[in-house]
């Protein structure tokens, strides 16, 4: 409920918001299906004609593209796995009385904050280094051989790392849910008789079935697109290109931006029907 | 109503959760310990933990650097300025959005928010050439507009969220007052969110100041940050662990004291509203 | 000066209508009080005045000048919000202060325009407060002042008692009876209460479903409603109506007879019925009273205490001179 007068002054005013972000996303995403239709070579040539659905084709059926689509499954699935194991439990730990629950909170969301290049040279050199690294030096105390985390259970190392930075978020989403569960309820279902695992299926995990998904969506969109970490650790070798790696090989390593663009074609599509589903439910929320 | 327990119960919840906390929290306590070694205690076997010779040697070589500073310079530029710009242009769009919402209100949201799923490599090499064409690679305002743009659907998100909660009255009140529409934003919307806009920026600063995928690809010696600065220690360096530790607590210091004042709203911001 | 004339003035949100076409001259100087049951139109017709909603087509006219395209600012008018509105963040002076601020005068002559209306207020000790350190009325006074120093043509006051507990709904009454009458300025006033519209006004106006029902001063309203329902809302407790052969024997479709207008009797009278619950108010009574034949008691209100209980026989009389006959349409009968 407006006049015409506030309603023609919000148009202006959402003007440069919706006109840079209109820019920002059509812009690069036409020159990006341009050359994904071309033979685009930069240092070879430059521009060399179009080619058809010709990159398309070579990115599916190149070796590197199922393996690379295949390991950024594993690392997505894996940390949703365990961030979503660990931050339910760790939720429900830090929403029980407790002397200094603020300070474990801090403690336990401050992963989160480290930049995903700290995070990832840190774990390489000081945790995972077969010779100097924490690992190593407990292995060893141990009697045993050091693992060489980064190059024998590459994929393993990775998913560790990521979860390392993502359990915070996971925690924190699910504990703020969890606080947000009447505690009457739970009462109630203990005055019937249920039993605590029960009055945890039936109730605290229905009710925290909302921030889950939400965890899970998110989560995806920024998983899809881990970079730092791999290019700071293995620099995608043992068996870590993700599909984000491959595509930014194929354009800045390899030079190749008529197959890159393909690639980028690709990881668009796939991300957006991860965000279809999210902007559902975050759609509905509008409303309420 | 919050049950009371029994002592038992909290001194075990307690012992279990500083535990929990205490391991997830580990690796960086271990980086800030190892930055105060000398780089022969900071690969001793066995590990040291506290009873070492503490030095702030590696933290003066790491400043010695004149580049240190350059890259901190530029991490500070980057995220502030993304910040700042980005509210100049979020304020107007959400409070046209919380107080003069029409039909395609929600669409334009939920359209901003699916630009952010964009996958930045798709869009990789279109921006790369367009950065060498607009003479903007390897600059901090070229890296200070993609930062902004990358982060104003959240921007706009939050915002919009701590402007709904504003009563529509109050602004009304400002009109019938004589207030411009400037004025009325100035004097009357932008006081009264100053909660929420700090919070706004706080996230955002963060956002910004990690954000490693284009940082990495866009910058090299000039307009680094510090993401950029980190990730050139990462070819074998086992020798200056105590150094790389030193400057990733400087790189990560600032950031995890502001993420600690906005971790509540970090939340609501991450999650556009959905989870409250 | 402050006369506002509505000249076929429309509202619609999308395809509603919610305001017909509609006319309404305010004099100068008078206190119109818009009245009705909620979502009757009444806000949304303050709000057409105040610009801050578009009119769908007509004209608005304040003090000869067509002010239908002017935004809301430009057209002299203060606006006193049912939530008050106050800027939580600045302290009262600044509050009252701001429309002056706004008007561009200097730091000088806003303090003594603030701390005038403040003394007229009783706010002169607050004046470094902010509002969240206030009273309900206190609130209400600060908005008030708010609206005072723009020195407005009209002050509009949207349901501005809603939010104060009942004694002090009546205090605040009288304050803007009193400023009223001091002021001598145009004020229209947005209620749903309509003791509030009786004791305030010069003129009320009954909307129903956007429409004006009946316009005139309260007495008019109350001697002469012109249809069934003006006569149901205006009065309290409200009017009984009668049908069927209560009314014909009057050639009526419905009679009305307000409570104040029966006369109790326990031996005779033209109507026998049985008290069903009785409320003694000490300077009042209320009885509520079964009759055969009708579908509600009836409200019966005598002065000072009755002697009668659940289930006594009584007998009412109607006053002739005081029987509102309605017609088939609800509109009154000559």
């Amino acid at each position: 409920m407006a006049t015409q007068h506030s309603r023609s002054a919000a148009r202006i005013m959402m003007a440069p918001a919706v006109i840079l972000l209109l820019g920002w996303m059509l812009i690069p995403l036409t020159m990006t299906l341009v050359f994904s239709f071309k033979r685009y070579l930069p240092l070879r040539g430059g521009d060399l004609g179009w080619t058809g659905f010709d990159n398309y084709v070579r990115f599916v059926s190149s070796s590197a593209f199922w393996p690379s689509v295949q390991t950024t499954l594993i690392i997505v699935g894996g940390v949703l796995i365990i961030t979503i194991f660990f931050g339910v439990l760790l939720s429900m730990l830090l929403d029980q009385p407790m002397w200094g629950q603020g300070i474990v909170r801090i403690l336990v969301i401050a992963p989160f904050f480290v930049m995903p290049t700290v995070s990832a040279l840190v774990w390489k050199n000081m945790f995972m280094d077969p010779v100097n690294g924490l690992f190593a030096h407990l292995w060893k105390a141990f009697g045993a051989q050091p693992i060489e985390w980064l190059s024998d259970l590459s994929l393993f190392s990775i998913i560790l790392i990521v979860s390392w930075q993502w359990l915070p978020f996971a925690t924190l989403i699910l504990l703020t849910a969890i606080q947000s569960l009447d505690s009457e309820q739970l009462e109630a279902a203990e005055m019937d008789g249920a039993p605590p695992l029960s009055r945890f299926a039936f109730i605290v995990l229905p009710h925290l079935s909302r921030a889950i998904t939400i965890v899970v969506l998110i989560q995806t969109i920024f998983l899809l697109a881990i970079f730092a970490e791999i290019f700071v650790t293995t620099s995608g070798a043992f068996g870590t290109r993700t599909l984000t790696y491959l595509i930014f090989q194929r354009v800045l390593e390899s030079q190749n931006v008529g197959l890159g663009s393909a690639g980028g074609v690709y990881a668009i599509i796939l991300a957006n029907i991860v965000a279809i589903f999210l902007m559902r439910i975050v759609g509905k929320n509008l409303d309420t | 109503m919050a049950r009371s327990v029994t002592t038992r119960r909290k001194t075990i919840n307690t012992a279990v959760a500083w535990a929990i906390g205490f391991l997830i929290f580990f690796p960086i306590l271990w980086t800030i310990l190892t930055s105060f070694k000398t780089e022969a205690q900071a690969i001793n076997d066995p590990p040291l933990f506290l009873f070492f010779d503490w030095t702030l040697e590696n933290y003066a070589v790491v400043q010695e650097r004149s580049d240190y500073m350059r890259f901190l310079w530029n991490s500070v530029i980057i995220a502030g300025g993304s910040t700042v710009l980005g509210l100049m242009i979020a304020i107007p769009a959400a409070w046209s959005m919380a107080f003069v919402p029409s039909k395609r209100t929600k669409d334009i949201l939920m359209w901003m928010l699916s630009t952010k799923m964009l996958p930045a490599v798709g869009v990789l090499y279109p921006i790369y050439l367009l950065f060498i064409q607009l003479g903007l690679l390897d600059t901090r305002t070229g890296l200070t507009i993609v930062m902004m743009l990358i982060n104003l659907p959240i921007i706009v998100w939050m915002l919009y969220t701590y402007f709904k909660e504003i009563p529509g009255e109050i602004l009304e009140a400002a009109r019938m007052d004589g207030a411009s529409l400037k004025e009325e934003i100035l004097y009357i919307l932008t006081p009264m969110a100053i909660p929420g806009i700090a919070s706004t920026m706080l996230l955002n600063f963060i956002l910004a100041w990690n954000e490693a995928f284009w940082t990495l690809n866009l910058t090299a010696a000039k307009a680094a940050p510090l993401t950029a600065f980190i990730a050139s220690y990462s070819s074998p360096e086992g020798l200056f662990y105590a150094k790389l530790s030193a400057a990733s607590t400087m790189a990560i210091a600032p950031i995890l004291i502001l993420g600690w004042f906005s971790q509540k709203q970090l939340v609501r911001g991450l999650t556009f509203g959905a989870v409250k | 000066m402050g006369q506002i004339t509505l000249n076929q003035i429309t509202k619609s949100f999308g395809d509603v209508q919610v305001i017909p076409p509609l006319d309404l001259q305010i004099n100068d100087g008078e206190f119109v009080v818009f009245v009705g049951p909620s979502g009757c139109g009444k806000s949304t017709l303050l709000r057409l005045i105040a610009g801050l909603e578009d009119t769908t087509s007509g004209e608005i006219n304040i003090d000869g000048r067509d002010a239908t395209e002017v935004p809301p600012a430009k057209r002299g008018l203060a606006m006193v919000f049912q939530s008050y509105a106050l800027y939580p963040h600045m302290s009262v002076r600044k509050n009252i202060a701001f429309p002056l601020r706004m008007a561009g005068l200097d730091k000088a002559a806003q303090d003594a325009k603030v701390e005038a209306a403040a003394k007229v207020l009783n706010l002169t000790d607050y004046l470094e407060r902010r509002p969240g350190q206030l009273s309900g009325g206190q609130r209400q006074r600060v908005a008030i002042g708010r609206a005072i120093v723009r020195e407005p043509a009209a002050f509009l006051f949207d349901e501005p008692l809603s939010n104060l507990d009942a004694a002090l709904r009546v205090n605040m009454r009288l304050e803007i009876s009193e400023l009223h009458q001091s002021l001598e300025t145009t004020m229209i006033y947005v209620t749903h209460d309509q003791v509030e519209a009786m004791t305030m006004a010069d003129k009320i106006v009954v909307l129903q479903a956007g429409v004006i029902e009946q316009v005139g001063s309260p007495l008019d309203l109350y001697h002469t409603p012109k249809n069934k329902f003006v006569a149901g809302f205006i009065g309290s407790p409200k009017m009984n109506f009668l049908m069927g052969g209560y009314a014909a024997e009057f050639d009526a479709t419905t009679i009305g007879v307000r409570p104040e207008h029966l006369s109790v009797s326990a031996t005779e009278g033209k109507w026998q019925g049985k008290v069903g619950v009785s409320e003694h108010l000490g300077s009042d009574t209320f009885l509520y009273v079964d009759i055969e034949g009708l579908d509600e008691p009836l409200t019966v209100r005598s002065s000072g205490e009755v002697a009668l209980r659940h289930g006594d026989i009584v007998h009412l009389t109607p006053d002739p001179e005081k029987i509102h006959r309605f017609d088939n349409q609800g509109l009154r009968m000559a």
